[in-house]
């Protein structure tokens, strides 16, 4: 394994030149908050960002996607035939993008990319992209990585993981993509392999330990599906949400969406947009008949999916990375870590 | 892989209304490249996506049956944007089908079992595939008694009347056509609801027998007792189900029931499936 | 705040055990700082968890709506004026609900207290007048009325005005003589740098609805955002249809809105949506004298035809 030292003097030199070849994304400061981001020409990411309020999922799933066109105008030969829009599938690296968002992708991978089907746009975004990660070395207080498999300085889904060590970087180079693009930047004073596989030992330890949040999930893969579905509790763990779209929309392993067809004068195209099993009009058929009409059946749905249907389905652990987005920003404060300690704890009474 | 959002280009080549209230109509598709047909090879009880552009898409079961060449069929009620959109359209119209899609009522293990089809409403359509499919000289003789129990609320809301009323003349297949009521004084055939009809005609469960059903929720609520009556097990109820769809190929993650997609691990479950699941459809 | 926390769980525990309500809706401790979560309790035990302080920044008349049961709520003012508009429209009945009147000493604004630091904040607590705020690192200590939340500094019915029982002695009233500045300074605006400033606070939305649903006054079975035959507005991103959606909302709530800033407490891109409703409270007050929820026998202006209505400002 590559072990790469990186001065932060020659950080802005490296990353301008590697723009000759990638489109750049990474977190950006906006008002108060930071955004994972397209980085303008001259601008470099914020490395020194604690979080995102959204998650990086949009640089491979934009909210709003267009999929495909046709011609609605009937003196063209090819009107209402439907064909794939032009997408830019050329390279990309997002930079500063934290582990468990790494993860997560490798998590919306299974969804996207199947034995039967395969999503061209998400798959061919996916694989342009590389991932340059940064590891957190102070975990925040929303941070329970460390419980979902994976952590402040989990490697799983990058291609390049770095470390901050204040006046330097020193980058741990995973695979070939990551190897290209550190070389795009110029970045080639190699570092002793030892030495770095013991460094990025400690900072792991350092900052594992500094994770002040943990949930359980032990239990969750011995329960039923029915039994938990059926517990009593869902009404008032339910009772607060509004029923926004705030958690699906910040997750960066929730992956539902909407299709939908929209016409300018003749020329149509169907875009794919996030959609969010909150809403009540998510599973409401066209004859009004609704299997989720209620609040507490899709609160129920929502963590049921995240927390049981998702492992049992995949058996890859739980679909939450304990990044903590939703904690902080659910309006009402309904915390899935309370949830998911309750599902895990749940004995159905005889 | 082929973009499986991307349908294949049809054409309407006839519309025929299929209910004496207009409220459904079956229409024939032409595929206009002759390879795309192939591509869509299809099994009695899958659906695809109707796909009209600027407007949207439906999940419609296939009432078109594997061995008829040359097109597709698809019976479509009236009851939405899309719908009431090809409703409107004509003969010569050209717009998308995408698919086939979902997983098809289990032929293989089907073979040398006898088969009870009971269906009511609108739904009859992929059974219609079925029945065809079963009737078909290629295949009538890979199983052993074929029983069908049909009902419609009225003569005129029963679907593919002719057809029914000519597989009613076969020897190779019991048909127990039914309707809810009706003052038409020739009707032949049976009157009463179908869970009635199924408790009264259907033959009794052996191992060798097995129920599909398809229909709305309320029919399946009163046939299922039924069918448990006559001694139908869970694994020997087979049925096909509907949700809201979009993407049909599994990954916009609305259908689901439990971890189950009905687009992808169904449309069609047997009952044995379907009670360890939530009942969220 | 530690007084009101400890009445309102005295008289929700009496109320329940005396079976006068069914349940009752007030706030719990959240499971991070700063916030406080809706809570229903339904024994005196649950009602144990309520607590009161200066993040009850929701308005628990959200919760009211449709709802058939005996109700207990706990309402400050703005509160309170939501549930006189349900009334009147006929969401909720008088005699269905109980409500615990709390006459309110303002809340704090949390994105004035995280922008005054760099890391997360990990603890919260207050006395009387002043907020204690910590992080990894270190500590401040803030007086409240440095962090007050903006539609708390204009407001004049911080006292309930409508109630059952009271948690604490009404308190004084603000003057202000100013209700409206930041809707002035956007009138004063140039066309131009109103466009541009509506844009700039728009850009984020993500279109997750977190306004309207907090929102009292947002009740339609179907919003007109999510209607399909016709449908009226596109789900994306097209800045069109955001700026529709807020527009349209904002209009929704015209006379009827009491600035309760829920909006603005649930929204997860801190978009400031009360520069939509404000500009038309202003309106409200200034061509018909109206401000909304006051008083259950009067019906809001845009509701009721009279002659005499002001009619100048038609050109």
């Amino acid at each position: 394994m590559k072990f790469i030292t990186i001065d932060k003097k020659d950080w802005a030199n490296g990353i301008e030149k590697s723009r000759g070849i990638y489109q750049l994304f990474g977190p950006v400061k906006d008002k108060n908050e930071f955004f994972i981001k397209h980085l303008e020409k001259d601008t470099l990411p914020a490395m020194e960002y604690d979080n995102s309020v959204m998650s990086a999922k949009s640089i491979i799933f934009p909210q709003t996607e267009k999929m495909l066109t046709a011609t609605l105008d009937e003196s063209q030969e090819d009107h209402h035939i439907m064909k794939k829009i032009e997408t830019d599938d050329t390279p990309r690296a997002v930079i500063g993008i934290r582990p468990y968002d790494a993860k997560a992708m490798k998590l919306l991978k299974l969804n996207f990319d199947t034995d039967d089907y395969r999503d061209p746009y998400w798959c061919d975004a996916y694989e342009a992209t590389t991932f340059v990660g940064l590891g957190i070395n102070k975990p925040g207080p929303f941070d329970f990585s460390t419980s979902t498999g994976t952590g402040p300085f989990c490697d799983d889904g990058l291609d390049v993981l770095l470390a901050d060590l204040d006046d330097k970087y020193l980058a741990k180079v995973l695979t070939d993509k990551g190897a290209a693009f550190v070389g795009a930047c110029g970045f080639d004073t190699v570092a002793d392999e030892k030495e770095s596989l013991a460094l990025f030992d400690i900072l792991r330890k350092e900052a594992e330990k500094n994770i002040a949040s943990h949930i359980e999930t032990d239990k969750l893969k011995e329960k039923t599906v029915l039994e938990l579905h059926e517990a009593p509790f869902w009404d008032d763990l339910s009772f607060s949400c509004i029923n926004c779209g705030t958690c699906t929309y910040v997750c960066p392993t929730c992956w539902c969406f909407d299709i939908q067809d929209e016409v300018k004068q003749k020329e149509s195209v169907r875009l794919r947009i996030w959609d969010t099993c909150m809403s009540p009009l998510f599973t409401r058929h066209a004859t009004g008949h609704n299997p989720r009409a209620s609040k507490t059946q899709r609160v129920r749905q929502r963590f049921m999916h995240k927390l049981k249907y998702f492992l049992d389905k995949y058996d890859q652990g739980i679909m939450c990375v304990g990044c903590g987005r939703c904690v902080k920003s659910c309006p009402v404060n309904i915390d899935i870590r309370e949830v998911c300690n309750i599902m895990n704890s749940y004995e159905k009474q005889a | 892989m082929e973009n499986p959002y991307l349908p294949y280009p049809v054409r309407i080549d006839d519309i025929e209304i299929a209910t004496e209230d207009k409220s459904l109509k079956t229409f024939k598709f032409v595929f206009l490249n002759k390879e795309d047909e192939e591509k869509f090879s299809y099994q009695a009880g899958q659906f695809a996506e109707l796909s009209i552009p600027g407007v949207g898409e439906i999940p419609i079961g296939i009432a078109s049956s594997p061995v008829e060449k040359g097109f597709v069929k698809f019976t479509v009620f009236r009851t939405g944007v899309v719908t009431s959109h090809l409703h409107n359209m004509k003969v010569g119209d050209i717009m998308g089908i995408r698919g086939p899609l979902g997983n098809w009522y289990p032929w293989d293990k089907l073979e040398n079992k006898n088969v009870v089809i009971i269906g009511g409403g609108f739904a009859f359509t992929t059974l219609r595939s079925s029945i065809i499919y079963m009737l078909d000289p290629a295949n009538r003789n890979k199983f052993k008694n074929i029983d069908v129990v049909y009902g419609a609320r009225s003569p005129g809301m029963l679907l593919y009347r002719e057809e029914l009323f000519e597989w009613e003349k076969r020897e190779d297949i019991n048909m127990h056509i039914t309707v809810d009521g009706t003052d038409d004084p020739n009707w032949k055939y049976h009157t009463g609801f179908v869970p009635t009809i199924v408790e009264q005609n259907a033959p009794k469960a052996d191992e060798d027998t097995y129920a599909i059903i398809c229909g709305p929720p309320i029919m399946i609520k009163f046939t299922q007792p039924a069918l448990t009556q006559l001694g139908y097990k869970e694994h020997q109820i087979i049925m096909s189900l509907e949700n809201r769809m979009k993407c049909g190929i599994g990954m916009c993650g609305r259908c689901n029931i439990g971890k189950e997609l009905v687009c992808k691990d169904g449309p069609v479950f047997t009952l044995e499936q379907i009670n360890q699941t939530p009942k969220e459809y | 705040m530690d007084s009101y926390t400890t009445k309102i769980r005295e008289l929700s525990a009496r109320l329940l055990k005396d079976e006068k309500v069914d349940f009752i809706i007030g706030f719990k401790q959240g499971t991070i700082p700063m916030a406080a979560s809706p809570h229903i309790a339904r024994t005196p035990e649950q009602a144990e968890q309520f607590i009161w302080d200066n993040n009850c920044r929701l308005n628990l008349a959200n919760y009211l709506t449709d709802r058939k049961e005996k109700i207990g709520i706990i309402a400050k003012g703005c509160d309170s004026r939501n549930i006189v508009t349900h009334i009147i429209e006929n969401k909720i009945k008088r005699e269905q609900i109980h409500i615990i009147g709390v006459p309110c000493q303002g809340m704090i604004d949390k994105t004035k207290t995280s922008s005054l630091f760099d890391e997360e904040i990990t603890e919260y607590s207050e006395t009387d007048d002043s907020i204690t705020l910590k992080t990894l690192s270190g500590e401040k200590n803030i007086p409240k009325n440095e962090v007050l939340n903006s539609n708390c500094t204009t407001c004049t019915h911080r006292n309930p005005v409508i109630y059952d029982e009271l948690v604490a002695d009404l308190v004084e009233e603000q003057i202000i003589d100013d209700l409206f500045p930041d809707v002035r300074r956007i009138e004063e605006m140039t066309a131009d740098e109103k466009w541009n400033h509506f844009e700039d606070l728009l850009k984020n939305c993500i279109r997750c609805y977190a306004c309207r649903n907090a929102c009292p006054l947002c009740y339609c079975p179907t919003c007109f955002v999510d209607e399909s035959g016709p449908q009226w507005v596109g789900k994306g991103q097209d800045t069109t249809d955001v700026r529709t959606f807020h527009y349209l909302r904002a209009y929704h709530c015209a006379g009827r809105c009491t600035d309760c800033g829920a909006c603005v407490e649930a929204c997860p891109m801190d978009i400031n949506v009360r520069d939509f409703t404000r500009k038309l409270n202003k309106d409200s007050l200034e061509i018909y004298g109206w401000e909304a929820g006051l008083d259950e026998t009067n019906r809001p202006p845009l509701d009721v035809y009279s002659p005499e209505d002001p009619n100048d400002f038609i050109k």
